[in-house]
């Protein structure tokens, strides 16, 4: 419990320093919206083609803007040394990890709950009927691209050239996450006569419970000094 | 010192010895395969590379793990050797098997669940170097290149897995063919002459790392 209150209070922290400032979050959905707008131009304007691959679409869309968050995560710690002061608090430093988790999935899903409406109706998508499984879908790949994405940049946060580093470890490490998301989503999209949407689900569940435990397991090493 | 020179040198020439012999039995001496002809051969350089890439790999996990526990900088070192070793040798059995899927398969490249995984797992062994390079303390080093090499050896398996899954449900992944024993034992002789490889670059590249390492340190005290 206290471990959750700590996690909260950085949570809270860092939304309310992202509802002052409103930075992060329109250049989010400003850059995500540019995605799907120059897939569009890169795969034309047949709306077919596009309807058929508009799951992958939508998760590259979310995995660029993605990396954009995460390279903040740590940032505003970063600038004025913070992060030794969270550091030096007592108490577990997995509550950091889970704090800064909390907030990427919150941060992220709030990109996507635009991006989504704004993929159906750019490529004419019926997305109403089935929107809790897609919610659902998003949900599950957004907690796995966080957990990866905010260890990974906790370990990137103070190297040179952390821009190229983060997508760098981040995207191989994705792969899995990123074939459960985009299948599933595909499959809810174009129709899934197989039941095949199941197994891709339950891949993801695995990704994101395999990879909670051995990031927190190891998150304290990542932020030794 | 020397004695460890002497031991690297005389690994050196057994590998070199039976790198000799393993090709040549591989290239003259074995039938070739009914089927594909001497493209066939590309097998005994193939295959014993893509094993030398993991079990490199597997080193520099056992290494990470070593080194988290102990925090001594010689199993970073071996860790890093290794690793270096592995790219190498993965970038090559990714070329030879491009080699032999053009005349077989057709393509140079197919999204075959083992080739995938193989070029993710370049990914991330590539990603493992790139971290190293770009941190200045040797300590910090050790420690996050570590846990990459942890969280990369682990990912492989499910790489692998959700590759499966994502071409089986389009086409049945492709599966070995028995094989006589003529061209097994062959094969195991070339593993076995690329472990002694293995094992020789990995002794030199580990006194280069000290090497590196103690040069590091003079030129940080010295300002």
């Amino acid at each position: 419990m206290e471990l959750l209150r700590r996690s909260w209070a950085i949570v809270w922290k860092d939304l309310l320093i992202e509802a002052r400032t409103k930075q992060a979050f329109n250049a989010m959905v400003f850059f995500a919206a540019l995605v799907l707008f120059i897939f569009s131009f890169a795969l034309g304007p047949d709306t077919e083609l596009l309807r058929e691959v508009s799951g992958g679409l939508l998760w590259v869309g979310i995995a660029f803007t993605g990396i954009l968050s995460l390279n903040r995560t740590y940032q505003s710690e970063e600038t004025s040394g913070g992060i030794e002061g969270l550091r030096v608090y007592p108490g577990d430093p997995r509550a950091i990890f889970l704090g800064k988790l909390f907030g990427n999935i919150i941060v992220l899903l709030a990109v996507e709950a635009v991006l989504f409406p704004a993929a159906a109706v750019l490529f004419q998508i019926e997305m109403l009927p089935h929107v809790w499984e897609l919610a659902g879908v998003a949900v599950l790949g957004t907690i796995g691209f966080s957990i990866v994405g905010t260890f990974y940049a906790a370990l990137t946060v103070n190297l040179r050239a952390r821009e190229v580093m983060l997508p760098l470890l981040l995207f191989p490490a994705l792969v899995p996450m990123l074939l459960g998301a985009v299948n599933a989503t595909t499959l809810i999209l174009v129709g899934d006569p197989m039941q095949d949407s199941g197994i891709w689900i339950r891949l993801l569940v695995a990704f994101d419970v395999i990879f909670f435990v051995i990031s927190t397991w190891i998150f304290p090493i990542a932020l030794e000094e | 010192m020397t004695n460890k020179s002497a031991t690297a040198r005389l690994i050196g020439i057994v590998a070199l010895v039976t790198m000799l012999i393993g090709s040549f039995v591989g290239l003259f001496v074995v039938s070739p395969d009914r089927l594909q002809g001497d493209v066939q051969r590309l097998m005994y350089v193939h295959v014993p590379a893509a094993w030398l890439a993991f079990l490199a790999f597997f080193v520099v996990f056992l290494m990470s793990v070593l080194y988290l526990i102990q925090r001594d900088l010689k199993w970073d070192r071996v860790a890093h050797a290794s690793a270096e070793i592995g790219v190498v040798f993965t970038v090559l059995t990714l070329a030879l098997g491009s080699m032999w899927g053009k005349p077989t398969w057709g393509v140079w490249w197919t999204w075959d669940p083992r080739l995938t995984t193989t070029a993710i797992m370049l990914a991330i062994y590539v990603g493992y170097l790139a971290i190293r390079s770009f941190a200045d303390d040797p300590d910090k080093r050790a420690r996050w290149a570590a846990i990459v090499g942890i969280i990369g050896f682990a990912n492989v398996p499910i790489v692998y897995l959700s590759v499966i899954w994502w071409r089986t449900l389009h086409q049945p992944p492709s599966s070995p063919r028995s094989v006589s024993p003529e061209i097994l034992w062959t094969l195991l002789f070339n593993v076995l002459a690329f472990t002694f490889v293995y094992v020789y670059l990995m002794m030199r590249r580990i006194r280069l790392a000290k090497v590196e390492g103690e040069l590091e340190q003079r030129v940080a005290y010295n300002g």
